[in-house]
């Protein structure tokens, strides 16, 4: 994990000469986009509801230290225990032991980008616990020994053909077969003896409400029900930002993230846990922990614009419309969280020494900001973590600065020199052009434009010079 | 040595403080004399399938239902009024057997995951925006009863329709009453997850069975 380096660009470029995956990404975006657009159609609707969304998510960040000791006391009261872990080690370290101590050796797992963030399973694995993916899609990229492209739909890379073979490789007695009612079905064969086999189920959260202890989490194949309902124990794994003041809060935001990501007016699942089996009750987990997991997020909170980051519901409606994303895929990315809310979170928690380019990798088009429920001002951030990297204006980015390079510093001077002083602008746009189209194409930065580009041609004579001869003439001294 | 909760609150209480902004106006949709035409439309766009039946009469329109289905095994909830109403309807004649639900999972679970055809649960209310029904399992009525049989039969109160999930939140005041778990549920288990092509029942129930009971239906 430590060694994981983003290479967006050398990634990019086989995913863009991958005519399958490409139409894979194409067919399902474009499905998703429009479906999203059939869910608001009123654009008054949308701007009432999204602002109060938006608000809700702010409010909720203003308050948070507050409001995650509140949850705590709640949670606590309720009966649910809860753990804090400052690094992803920290709470894979923490669930094992809750496992351990519970003598667990078959996990089921409901769908969570936290446990991805944490590599939870292979560190189960390395440690003798099996974990089982149950969400269909997570269930297809487990067998397929990937990693999820898409924060909603994680195995969106993949079209039918691929997830056939897969399963009739994989499956005891499957037979090839590409329709999907036999696949999806072959699946709920499979996974509903894990269901019942298992010792713990392990989840993550969508909304944790401070004001009545309670952890929301939406669906629609009913494996995150089962996960937190059958198996006699259940953890919860969460990031610490996903925590909202008041349970009237969640009704807004329900409104968005479902019509956001999969336009679905709502999820067929809104799963509400406040306590664990209480006496007398036939079912339900009998212990329920809950761990809060840091990984960089309070960080991300010490600076006030980057913080904005941290409202995020993972609707993954800012991917789904992301020009770039929809041409690279997920895997592209290299970490847990691709697209537009990718570029920006990843570098923040790994650190712009390891996801630098990942701010780059993006037309500032503002797509995503358009269609993101609370308002997340991307392109900004997107800007702001480009200027981090070259010239830190706060501590709270890891990695800041790590962007600077001779070249461009050198680069910049030399341009900013050249454009505060007429005289020399002058004279260096007369000597470009007699000379200038003898420059190099290998020329440091010139090399990396002219890799798929013609370089560019100077003209022998500049437009200012070009207009003094049609006889224009300005304040000019 | 501190622990990691002091540690992560510490840094956050020592960021910059940030001014809570207002919660802007938004009101949910209402529907008034639509409410259970919306209600109806919303679950049967999600495919499930909306009876409207009098309270007297939905034991039998169910034995009906499901007899075209060919279900022989019903897990009921006997200690609820609705399980009694159940039992007693089904007693005579050639209705599907009814398996009560009466201990806990542990005793229960080979029946409840694989054995069992469809279950009889009751909602606390409707909510007509999403077309959702709101569980509130309870220790008659487990939580597990919507969940695992294949087909899931489930009865609401035409009164008890509301327009949205906020009103129904602050109308039955959710918020100082919240059980060991609610659940909104809004259709058939499905999934998408292959090729954007919708599935039904991966991994809940496959078909959902929605009975209106009105005292004049």
């Amino acid at each position: 994990m430590e060694a994981l380096k983003s290479d967006f660009g050398g990634k990019a470029h086989v995913a863009l000469n991958d005519p399958k995956l490409r139409a894979n990404f194409r067919r399902a975006m474009d499905g998703l986009m429009a479906k999203r657009a059939a869910q608001f159609p009123d654009a008054e609707e949308w701007k009432t509801l999204r602002a109060r969304g938006a608000a809700v998510r702010a409010r909720a960040l203003a308050r948070l230290p507050e409001l995650l000791e509140q949850l705590e006391a709640k949670l606590t009261a309720n009966g649910v225990i809860v753990h804090w872990a400052e690094t992803t080690a920290e709470a894979n370290a923490v669930v094992l032991d809750i496992l351990k101590a519970a003598g667990v050796k078959r996990v089921i797992k409901g769908k969570s980008m936290v446990t991805e963030e944490m590599h939870l399973n292979a560190h189960l694995e390395a440690n003798g616990i099996r974990a089982v993916e149950s969400d269909l899609g997570e269930y297809i990229i487990q067998l397929a020994g990937q990693a999820p492209s898409h924060i909603v739909m994680p195995c969106i890379h993949m079209n039918k053909a691929e997830i056939a073979e897969l399963f009739a490789d994989k499956i005891e007695g499957q037979t090839y077969t590409e329709n999907v009612d036999e696949l999806t079905a072959a699946a709920r064969r499979v996974l509903r003896d894990r269901f019942a086999d298992a010792d713990a189920g392990i989840s993550g959260v969508n909304f944790a409400v401070a004001e009545t202890g309670t952890l929301v989490l939406i669906e629609n194949e009913g494996n995150g029900r089962l996960s937190t309902t059958l198996p006699p124990l259940h953890i919860a794994v969460t990031g610490i930002e996903k925590v909202l003041e008041k349970l009237e809060d969640v009704a807004p935001l329900l409104s968005l993230l479902p019509r956001s990501a999969t336009g679905q007016v709502v999820t067929t699942y809104v799963n509400m846990i406040s306590h664990p089996r209480q006496p007398g009750e036939k079912d339900g987990p009998k212990a329920v922990h809950l761990v809060l997991l840091d990984n960089g997020r309070s960080k991300v909170y010490g600076d006030v614009e980057l913080a904005d980051t941290l409202r995020c519901i993972r609707c993954a409606a800012c991917m789904n419309h992301c020009p770039v994303y929809t041409r690279v895929g997920g895997h592209t990315y290299t970490f847990t969280y691709p697209g537009p809310i990718g570029k920006i979170l990843t570098p923040q928690l790994e650190g712009l020494d390891c996801a630098g380019d990942q701010p780059h990798a993006s037309t500032l088009c503002g797509a995503c900001a358009e269609v993101c429920p609370v308002q997340i001002p991307i392109p900004d951030l997107l800007a702001r973590l480009r200027t981090e990297a070259v010239s830190p204006t706060s501590l709270a980015v890891k990695g800041g600065g790590s962007g600077r390079s001779l070249s461009e510093s050198l680069g910049w001077g030399g341009w900013a020199a050249l454009y505060s002083s007429p005289r020399v602008y002058r004279l260096s746009a007369r000597l470009l052009g007699l000379f200038g189209n003898w420059m190099p194409a290998w020329l440091p930065m010139l090399r990396q434009w002219t890799s798929v580009r013609t370089k560019p041609k100077f003209a022998a004579k500049s437009l200012h010079q070009l207009a003094r001869e049609r006889g224009y003439s300005h304040d000019e001294r | 040595m501190t622990s990691a909760r002091d540690r992560i609150l510490v840094r956050l209480k020592s960021a910059p403080r940030r001014t809570m902004p207002e919660r802007p106006d938004w009101a949910a949709p209402r529907y008034g004399e639509g409410r259970v035409t919306q209600f109806r439309a919303m679950l049967e766009a999600a495919h499930a399938d909306v009876c409207e039946v009098a309270r007297a009469d939905w034991p039998e329109r169910l034995r009906v239902i499901l007899a075209n289905k060919g279900v022989s095994r019903v897990l009921f909830a006997p200690a609820t009024a609705t399980g009694r109403q159940l039992a007693e309807a089904w007693a005579a004649g050639d209705a599907p057997k009814l398996v009560p639900y009466d201990r806990s999972i542990e005793e229960m679970k080979a029946v409840l995951v694989h054995e069992v055809q469809a279950s009889v649960t009751t909602a606390r209310s409707g909510i007509a925006q999403t077309g959702s029904l709101v569980l509130w399992p309870t220790p008659d009525e487990p939580r597990l009863m919507s969940l695992l049989p294949p087909i899931h039969v489930v009865l609401v109160d035409k009164g008890n329709i509301r327009d949205s999930l906020a009103e129904t939140m602050q109308v039955e005041g959710w918020a100082g009453s919240m059980p060991t778990n609610a659940v909104l549920v809004s259709g058939p288990s499905k999934t998408a997850d292959i090729e954007q092509t919708l599935a039904y029942g991966v991994h809940g129930p496959k078909e959902l069975i929605v009975l209106v009971i009105g005292d004049d239906a």
